[in-house]
Order: structure tokens, then C-alpha cells, then sequence
């Protein structure tokens, strides 16, 4: 056999080049760059990647020194400094979405004058809420309903039955209840949510996953009967905030400050991520801020709070949103997903 | 010539594709099967005078089949649609079937009293609501933990959920009464110091520092509007608390009566008003210092 011929030289580069269709380059550039993956000795290979990956690093450790430096010199030297530069992230390429709430749509204040949850939310209809199963029961499903129920104020249980739905629906109304909540199981676990507002209100569909009861959280805390306060982030779109207010029904209108409950709804690419807090008091730190807000640049004493969770946590992703009370064969959709939605990672809908 | 006892030694040792071999038993899936057992009595191509009863749209048929005609499969089979009545079917089987063997006889019937059974069952279960599985793509359901993980940690949840209350803090929403009043009194006293800082130089450089602060409230603006809801609760929560200053320790409930009965306004109004105050700040560039400081609680 006469030598390995490494792949690396004129003919190959040319050959590839042919094979993948490129515009030629110039085959002095590409006599340069050897892909390792071409050698076929694995021990010079493996070589040949690990100083390609070094000199890599190095050349990018090289510009985050220079950027460095020229920041703080421009800082000494009382100039601005070079603007930072924002990392890519999903939420910044987020696909536009041409219903995002603006703050001046007139039209926005109107629909929300007119929906469903104007009387819980303006105080003229205090929330309750009736909270139930699917038919077949499970083995984590009480825990799960108990923990709802100490979180949702003014919540009372029942056990299923073989009730219809529609039939539940129909009983709620008539006891002046505000909202009923299904709790799904599949194969033992809480599985769904089905939330329906009354008297004609929506119903919400939602995927629950990721359950942590309240005993299996560390250092967990117990929450008290106050009422709590909420908190609704990241719900941008024209749906998200029909969602976000649909939340807001569930709770009193009154939080108790002196609770110090925090029950948090976060909206993260379509996820609903739910918490429940205890604050504990504001916490002074002694903080360095540099070029930031605090013009001095000097150690600036800063607030910060300090949260013990309790209760349970789950995580929530909304499946349908209809506009009546339950009623699948004859309602109206307002959203329902589909997997063709699902095409473009960048593209969210709450 | 048709004989039984060839087909069937031809189909029962050798292979019969009808034959489904089940840990319960041996099962016949013919349609035209009376009992559904693979037998030699039971089996339809086995025998060559049979009869079965058979469904179709909610009716019951009659389907016999004789010596006579089993070398025309095209009209092997003869068809009598039975009547709905139980009682009369049965009189109309017993005719049709009067001088054939016993057994046949009682299997047809059987098969008949199990099919009305299972039509009353049909009918009576779709009245009631079933529940219906939705199946979702194993991709799917494979994608959607992993998308959730990565979607935790770019919500930095806590690091936001304490922002928004920090914020709220800032903005008063919570009642004096609580343990860090000093705490916000602080902060606000920092900040009117460096607004008389600024008072004290220079017109020039004043408005230099008028414009940052004004970005500061704009950034407040904007935070406003991006927790939209939570706002809006909150805010009417700040109505409520400023009456509850006044009267110290009331219950709950009085609060709750009173803040009722005083709400003259509705939750967007007092938004909008918000938001015309700062409008005015910004066009106006007279009386800005004192409207500055009312904003600043």
C-alpha cells in the first residue's frame, strides 16, 4: 500500500467542491481550511480538531478582552462606552405578532369593557369558584385538588358523580358560582385543566404538567387564608390578555397586602408557568451598581424581596379557548391548537 | 361435487384464513359465522345448508344458505330482513328455518336475542356523553417537555416575580402600615436629592437632567403598560388602600363595602387619566417641576 494520501490536498478540496455544488472558490483559500472530518487517521484527526478548537477559543477570548478594555478606558476616560452588544435570544426574534396589546388601542379598552369578566373584575361580583374531577378519580388527584383549593379563596370541592358536564354547568349557575375548574387525570396524574367561567362565560382548555405538590417542594412554607395578590406577566397578545384576565376572575379583587401572598402567572413562550409565594420582608443589600441609573457609580443600598414558595406549582399550556360554557359538538372557538402552528419556533400565541 | 367433510379437513388442518388462534380460544372471523367459534358446525364453508343472522344499518337479516345453489356463489346467500319486534322475528326465523337441523335452529336464535341486546345497549349509550381519547403525534408530546425545560429557564421566574413586586413596592401599592416604609421613604429621598441636585445647577444643565428623568418616568410608562392586567388590578387596589390609611384595623369586609360604594370611576379611566398626566408632562415645558413631584408620591 503506498501512503495514506491525506484528503486534505488539491484534489479532494477540488472534488469536494464539485460534490457540493459550491461556486468554486479560490484553491489557495480552501488549501487552508482542512475540515477534519475529511482525515481518516483518527489519531491526526483528533489532533487537527483540537487545535482548531483551541485557536478558536483563543481568537474569541482575544475580542472579549479588546471589548473589554475599550469599555473601560472609554468609562475612565468619562466617554460613553461602546454599546453593549444584545445577545439573540427567542423572545427577542419572537415572529411579529400583530395582535400585541398597544396601550393606546382604543379598541382594546372597548372589548374589555364588554367581556365576560367585567363584573368579577370590577368588584361588583365577588369570585367563587366550584372545583371537580373527571369521572375517574386517582391516586394524586385529591392532593392536587386540596392544594387548589388553598389557593383559590372562596373555592369549594365536590366529587364528581357521572354528571354531564353540561348538567354541572347548569348547577353551578344556579348556585352563583363564577367559575368552574375540571381537574383531567390521565393514567393517575392530573393531566388538564378545564376552566369555565359562568354564567356564559369561556372555557379554557389547559395542558397541566409538571405538578410539584406543595410536600415535595424544600423548605416549603404554608400559606395563610389571606387573600393573595397577583401577578400576570408577559401575556402580550389580544389572546393572552383575555387569558390573563380570565386568571384574574378566579382571585378577589382585594389583596391582602398584610398576607404577603404572591400567586404568580408567567407567560413564557406559551407556557403558563404557575407559583405561589410567601414574602418575606424587603431585604436591604448593599449593592454596586456601576453606570447604571444610580449616577454615581457608588455602593447603592438596593431592595430586594425575598420569597419562600408554597403551595404547588405547575405549568400550564392552553389547548382550546372557547367561547361559550363547555360544549364541544355546538360551540364556538376562539383558539384552538393545532399542530400546524407549531412549523415556526419563533412564533407564539399568547 | 360439495362435499363437507373435504372442505373441511381442507380447511381445519391445513390453513383456514379466517381462523384467529387467541390464548381464550379458537375464534372464526367469517362473517357469515353464527357463533363466531371455529367448529365443524359452525363454520360457513363447511356446511352446506347454514344460516346466520347479520346487521346492517340497525335492521336485522336472515341469511341462509342452501345445497341447491352452492354452485353459484353469486346468489349463494338469501336475504329476509326480520321485523323490529323481537317476538315476530322469532316466528319469522322459526318458519324460515322449520325442517333444519336443531342446532342451527338455536344458534340462529341466540345470535338473535344477543344482537337485539347489544342493539338497546348502542342506542341507550349514545344517548349519554362518552368521553373521546384525543391521540397526539409521539413527536409532540416527545417536543413539548423539552420545550418547556428550555422555556423555565429563560423565564427566570423568580428574578421576575421579584422585579414586578419590587416595582409595585416603588409605586406605593402597598399600604405604610407594613414594615418597609423606611425602606421605600429611603429610596425616595434618594431620589429627591438628586432632583434638588439638579435643581441647584445651571438652567442648561438642569435640562439635561429633566430629559433622563422624564425617560425614567416613560420607562415607568412602559412597564405600566406591559403588565397591563396587573396594573389594573393594582390600581384599583391603590384606591381601596388609600382609604384604608384612614381608618386603621377595619375589617376586611367594611373596606371592601366602602370601596365599593366609593368607586366612581371604572379601571380604565383611571388608566387613561394616568396616562394623560404624563402626556401633559411631556408637551408642556412650564410647570413640569411641580407635576414631576406630584407623580413621585
Amino acid at each position: 500500500m503506498g501512503f495514506k494520501r491525506k484528503k486534505g490536498d488539491g484534489d479532494g478540496e477540488e472534488m469536494e467542491s464539485e460534490v457540493r455544488g459550491r461556486p468554486s472558490f479560490n484553491t489557495a483559500e480552501r488549501r487552508n481550511v482542512i475540515l477534519p472530518s475529511m482525515i481518516k487517521n483518527k489519531d491526526k484527526r483528533a489532533k487537527v480538531y483540537a487545535k482548531q478548537k483551541h485557536e478558536k477559543k483563543v481568537e474569541k477570548q482575544k475580542k472579549i478582552k479588546a471589548r473589554d478594555a475599550a469599555e473601560k478606558q472609554a468609562l475612565e476616560l468619562g466617554e460613553e462606552p461602546p454599546q453593549k452588544m444584545v445577545p439573540k435570544t427567542i423572545e427577542n426574534t419572537r415572529e411579529a405578532d400583530e395582535t400585541v396589546c398597544r396601550p393606546d388601542d382604543e379598541e382594546l379598552f372597548a372589548d374589555i369593557d364588554a367581556d365576560e369578566f367585567n363584573p368579577v373584575l370590577r368588584r361588583e361580583v365577588t369570585p367563587k369558584v366550584l372545583i371537580t374531577t373527571c369521572r375517574f378519580n386517582s391516586t394524586r388527584g385529591p392532593a392536587f385538588i386540596s392544594e387548589l383549593q388553598s389557593v383559590i379563596p372562596n373555592s369549594d370541592y365536590r366529587k364528581r358523580g357521572t354528571y354531564d358536564l353540561k348538567k354541572i354547568v347548569e348547577y353551578a349557575k344556579k348556585k352563583d358560582y363564577t367559575s368552574l375548574i375540571v381537574v383531567h387525570t390521565n393514567r393517575r396524574e392530573p393531566d388538564a385543566l378545564l376552566i369555565i367561567g359562568l354564567p356564559n362565560g369561556p372555557t379554557a382548555h389547559f395542558k397541566l404538567s409538571n405538578l410539584v405538590l406543595r410536600k415535595d417542594i424544600k423548605n416549603h412554607g404554608n400559606p395563610t387564608s389571606h387573600e393573595p395578590e397577583l401577578v400576570l406577566n408577559n401575556f402580550t397578545t389580544r389572546l393572552g390578555n383575555r387569558v390573563g384576565r380570565f386568571f384574574q376572575s378566579l382571585f378577589p379583587q382585594e389583596p391582602n397586602f398584610r398576607g404577603r401572598r404572591v400567586v404568580t402567572f408567567h407567560n413564557q413562550r406559551d407556557f403558563i408557568f404557575f407559583r405561589h409565594h410567601r414574602r418575606y420582608i424587603f431585604d436591604v443589600k448593599e449593592d454596586k451598581q456601576s453606570g447604571a441609573k444610580g449616577k454615581d457609580g457608588v455602593a447603592k443600598e438596593r431592595v430586594k424581596p425575598r420569597l419562600q414558595e408554597c403551595g404547588p406549582s405547575f405549568t400550564l399550556k392552553l389547548v382550546t379557548l372557547q367561547h361559550g360554557t363547555f360544549d364541544t359538538k355546538g360551540g364556538e372557538f376562539e383558539w384552538v391548537h393545532k399542530p400546524e402552528m407549531d412549523t415556526s419556533r419563533r412564533r407564539f400565541f399568547l | 361435487m360439495q362435499n363437507d367433510e373435504v372442505i373441511w379437513q381442507a380447511i381445519r388442518h391445513n390453513h383456514c384464513s379466517y381462523m384467529a388462534k387467541i390464548e381464550t380460544g379458537i375464534f372464526c372471523r367469517n362473517p357469515y359465522n353464527v357463533t363466531g367459534i371455529c367448529n365443524r358446525s359452525s363454520c360457513p364453508l363447511a356446511n352446506s345448508r347454514y344460516a346466520t343472522i347479520r346487521d346492517h344499518d340497525g335492521f336485522f337479516y336472515l341469511y341462509m344458505k342452501t345445497i341447491e345453489r352452492a354452485h353459484m356463489p353469486k346468489n349463494l346467500w338469501e336475504r329476509i330482513k326480520l321485523p323490529r319486534n323481537y317476538e315476530k322475528a322469532l316466528e319469522l326465523i322459526d318458519k324460515h328455518l322449520l325442517y333444519w337441523p336443531k342446532l342451527l335452529q338455536h344458534k340462529v336464535k341466540q345470535r338473535l336475542t344477543k344482537m337485539t341486546q347489544i342493539r338497546i345497549r348502542t342506542r341507550k349509550l349514545n344517548l349519554k356523553t362518552r368521553e373521546k381519547v384525543m391521540t397526539m403525534a409521539r413527536r409532540d408530546i416527545k417536543r413539548e417537555p423539552r420545550r418547556e425545560e428550555k422555556a423555565l429557564k429563560a423565564a427566570q421566574l423568580e428574578k421576575s416575580i421579584e422585579t414586578e413586586l419590587l416595582e409595585r413596592l416603588m409605586k406605593g401599592v402597598y399600604p405604610k402600615i407594613l414594615d418597609y416604609p423606611e425602606l421605600v421613604q429611603k429610596e425616595v429621598e434618594v431620589e429627591e436629592e438628586e432632583e434638588e441636585e439638579e435643581e441647584e445647577e445651571p438652567e442648561i444643565e438642569y435640562v439635561e437632567g429633566y430629559d433622563e428623568l422624564l425617560e425614567e418616568v416613560e420607562e415607568d410608562i412602559e412597564d405600566f403598560y406591559g403588565g397591563f392586567q396587573s396594573k389594573e388590578s393594582h390600581l384599583d387596589n391603590d384606591d381601596d388602600y388609600d382609604f384604608e390609611d384612614d381608618e386603621d384595623g377595619e375589617e376586611q369586609v367594611v373596606i371592601h363595602k366602602k370601596g365599593r360604594a366609593l368607586k366612581k370611576f371604572d379601571g380604565n379611566g383611571k388608566s387613561k387619566k394616568k396616562s394623560k398626566v404624563v402626556v401633559e408632562v411631556e408637551q408642556d415645558d412650564g410647570d413640569t417641576r411641580q407635576i414631576l413631584k406630584s407623580l413621585k408620591l
